[in-house]
């Protein structure tokens, strides 16, 4: 895990050279869209002095001044499938981001969907004898960590400490400088498949940009549409997304589940395209215009015009009633919405003290989803936007931009990792010579 | 319709993104407009100078046009009025200041010209310009001669700082002004005049001023009669000098000689004759006394 956590620590060093430079840009790689955000960093909270988050969520110290959206092209599933593909997506968007910003970026910071995320609670304990706790002690703990098998090709993308405990107190936010006897910490693992972040890193690199984070889509839609109190006293956020649908569970104000079903908008798409016959462009802009999931007596007369460039009269003239069209959409919506109610109920979302769900993600938007989500999802559910952050665009504000926000929000104020904390001098030492002789292999 | 030609595709090419991107860089966007224009004419200057020959005829045709201009008939001197000098200056003047005209204002130094007129002794101050219709005015004011020094190679005279003005052949051409004589008379001429104003009362006596030693003076009255003033405050001493002549007829007496040199002992040298009267007339007296 030491290599991982070089790396990690040189992201978090490549988003403080980006922040000082005072430009980076939000790279958002979705199944249906490439979204990048162009942030600038500067104002009186440049580099804000006190503890803990500023005003407006930690939110005012940056400010959008580039945002651009392209279709998303060689992604599936939120895993690249074709890099020569993506690479152009991400191109697009970036160059129309700068175009408008009329700034170069060299630094970005991504979120990754798919990957088949997969969470770890681990639990740690040292004994600090009486002792004042220290920041070398927190990073003990966190190193004592028992790490479970990941299973080979998984590598870790976040390592949140969640909670400490200081003998017989847990609940601890921040341990430093209490004194007890044994120090316990929870620690929050999540992992993806390694390839895909192998292919994410190729094709930012390929566009000339540094890496300088890399988030889960479900954490970072998680920050960004969930309200304070909601992460404080728990919540489940679900990101509804063009390929998958992401969720995290929050408590506390730390992620403690992520999980992705791989289903959305995009299958929804798909299913209109098989049952009515139409190309998936069209399909796609019938369920953006005329999509819903409850139908109403009135849907039975709403006929929607499929058209068609065939040249045949016939099929170039069909007509379904909108009724159809949801009776097209709604199974497959209830089957993702189950399938979550499933992921949720596998991690124990139902023991929490509070049973919030927001959905967000651009296929929360449907017609009648605060309908049909309660029925599936339990009483608590509303449709979450992202907050406003400034000077975005009125157009990216909506409900699919939460992954960007949030995005936003990580590059502001990442929360502390387990990377973040020196490594504990026993595991350090006698490899350090060893890693220079590697780095000159490498290199030479 | 589904287009022939295939669908164009939206995502810039890489060189169209990487030129974006150095587009977007501060300091290249600094070096196209900055560096480029300048280094562009900077080479093409360079580039064009680089020719010996072009470069004579681009300094030859600016020094042509400066020419031209500065020969405009605006500019052109045509001649000298020398104001305020008698003849003679005026003359030494054109001689030592040749000038061939017409000249150019551009090519007349005013400066040297007003040095150079200033260096002839019977110049005290000289202003030069040049006025309008292209006349070079040397406006001049000449040394008053104040005394005549004779001396060993002839007469010089003076004006009233001591500055010489001019040569004299005879000191009848200037009966008018007083005489000085000595090495270094020059020197004390301020003084002089002062002596001379002092003793104006028996001006018609006065001979002239003897500079002895370069440090004092002696009054030379006719009759061979002489004053020897001392080397500090002659004023003074010449004041009780010629009180004793008002009170008493000192000077109307036969004396050759009223030694001041020492204020705290004025001696008295009477002429031959008068001292063997003097010395006859003691005896008398003594011998009426004695015997």
């Amino acid at each position: 895990m030491i290599d991982l956590y070089e790396r990690q620590r040189a992201m978090r060093a490549m988003r403080r050279a980006a922040i000082q430079r005072g430009v980076v840009a939000i790279l958002d790689i979705g199944t249906s869209k490439v979204a990048c955000l162009i942030l600038r960093f500067d104002g009186p909270e440049h580099f804000p002095s006190t503890d803990g988050i500023g005003s407006l969520a930690g939110q005012s110290s940056f400010r959008v001044i580039g945002a651009a959206t392209t279709r998303s092209r060689g992604v599936r599933l939120g895993e690249i499938d074709t890099m020569a593909e993506t690479e152009r997506a991400i191109r697009t968007a970036v160059q129309a981001a700068q175009k408008m910003a009329a700034v170069r970026v060299d630094h970005a910071i991504a979120c990754i969907s798919g990957g088949d995320p997969r969470s770890y609670g681990l639990a740690g304990e040292i004994e600090i004898g009486n002792a004042p706790v220290t920041e070398a002690d927190v990073a003990r703990v966190l190193a004592a960590c028992d790490v479970p098998d990941f299973g080979p090709g998984r590598e870790v993308l976040h390592a949140q400490p969640v909670n400490f405990a200081l003998d017989h107190r847990t609940g601890l936010a921040d341990p430093r400088g209490q004194i007890g006897n044994k120090l316990a910490c929870d620690l929050h693992v999540l992992t993806i498949e390694s390839t895909l972040v192998q292919n994410l890193l190729y094709c930012i690199k390929r566009c000339d940009l540094e890496l300088a984070g890399l988030a889960s889509s479900a954490y970072a839609a998680g920050i960004a549409s969930l309200v304070e109190d909601e992460q404080e006293l728990g919540a489940a956020c679900v990101d509804l997304g063009g390929g998958t649908a992401g969720i995290s569970i929050f408590i506390k104000k730390h992620m403690i589940f992520a999980d992705t079903v791989r289903l959305g908008g995009d299958h929804v798409t798909l299913d209109i395209s098989k049952g009515l016959q139409i190309p998936l462009a069209t399909a796609e802009r019938i369920k953006t215009f005329h999509g819903g999931v409850v139908a109403t007596g009135m849907d039975d007369r709403d006929m929607i015009a499929l058209g068609g460039e065939t040249g045949d009269w016939d099929h170039d003239r069909r007509t379904a009633s909108r009724a159809e069209l949801i009776g097209i959409i709604r199974p497959r919506v209830e089957e993702l919405l189950e399938d979550v109610r499933a992921r949720l109920d596998a991690a124990g979302f139902d023991h929490l003290p509070c049973q919030q769900i927001v959905l967000t993600g651009g296929a929360s938007q449907m017609p009648g989803l605060d309908v049909l989500a309660p029925k599936i999802l339990g009483q608590q559910v509303r449709i979450g936007r992202p907050l406003r952050v400034q000077g975005l665009p009125q157009a990216a504000t909506g409900a699919a931009f939460s992954g960007a926000v949030g995005l936003c929000l990580f590059a502001a104020h990442p929360q502390d990792e387990w990377w973040d904390f020196e490594i504990p001098a026993d595991q350090g030492t006698g490899k350090s010579l060893r890693r220079a002789v590697k780095w000159f292999k490498d290199n030479w | 319709m589904r287009s022939l030609r295939g669908f164009r595709d939206p995502a810039p090419s890489r060189g169209a993104y990487k030129l974006q991107r150095l587009m977007l860089t501060p300091l290249f966007r600094l070096f196209l407009r900055v560096g480029l224009p300048f280094g562009t004419v900077a080479l093409g200057v360079g580039l064009y100078l680089a020719d010996q020959e072009r470069r004579d005829a681009l300094i030859l045709g600016a020094a042509d046009i400066r020419r031209q201009i500065e020969e405009r008939p605006e500019f052109m001197v045509n001649l000298m009025s020398i104001t305020g000098a008698s003849a003679e200056v005026a003359e030494d003047i054109r001689e030592i200041i040749p000038i061939d005209f017409p000249v150019t204002s551009f090519d007349l130094d005013l400066e040297q010209i007003r040095a150079r007129a200033e260096e002839l002794d019977a110049v005290a101050r000289a202003r030069v310009r040049v006025r309008t219709g292209g006349v070079l005015e040397i406006e001049v004011a000449e040394r008053e001669p104040a005394v005549v020094w004779r001396m060993e190679r002839g007469l010089e005279l003076l004006d009233a700082e001591g500055h010489r003005v001019a040569s004299l052949t005879r000191r009848t051409d200037r009966p008018e002004l007083p005489l000085l004589a000595g090495d270094g008379a020059y020197l004390a001429v301020p003084e002089a005049l002062t002596l001379l104003t002092t003793a104006e009362m028996i001006a018609p006596r006065i001979r002239g001023l003897l500079r002895v030693g370069e440090r004092r003076w002696d009054l030379v009255l006719d009759r061979n009669q002489r004053i020897l003033l001392p080397e500090a405050a002659p004023v003074a001493a010449l004041e009780r000098v010629l009180a004793l002549d008002e009170a008493q007829g000192l000077l109307g007496r036969d004396l050759t000689v009223v030694d001041m040199r020492n204020p705290a002992r004025p001696t008295l040298r009477l002429s031959q004759e008068a001292s063997e009267t003097f010395r006859e007339t003691r005896f008398d007296l003594t011998g009426s006394q004695t015997e």
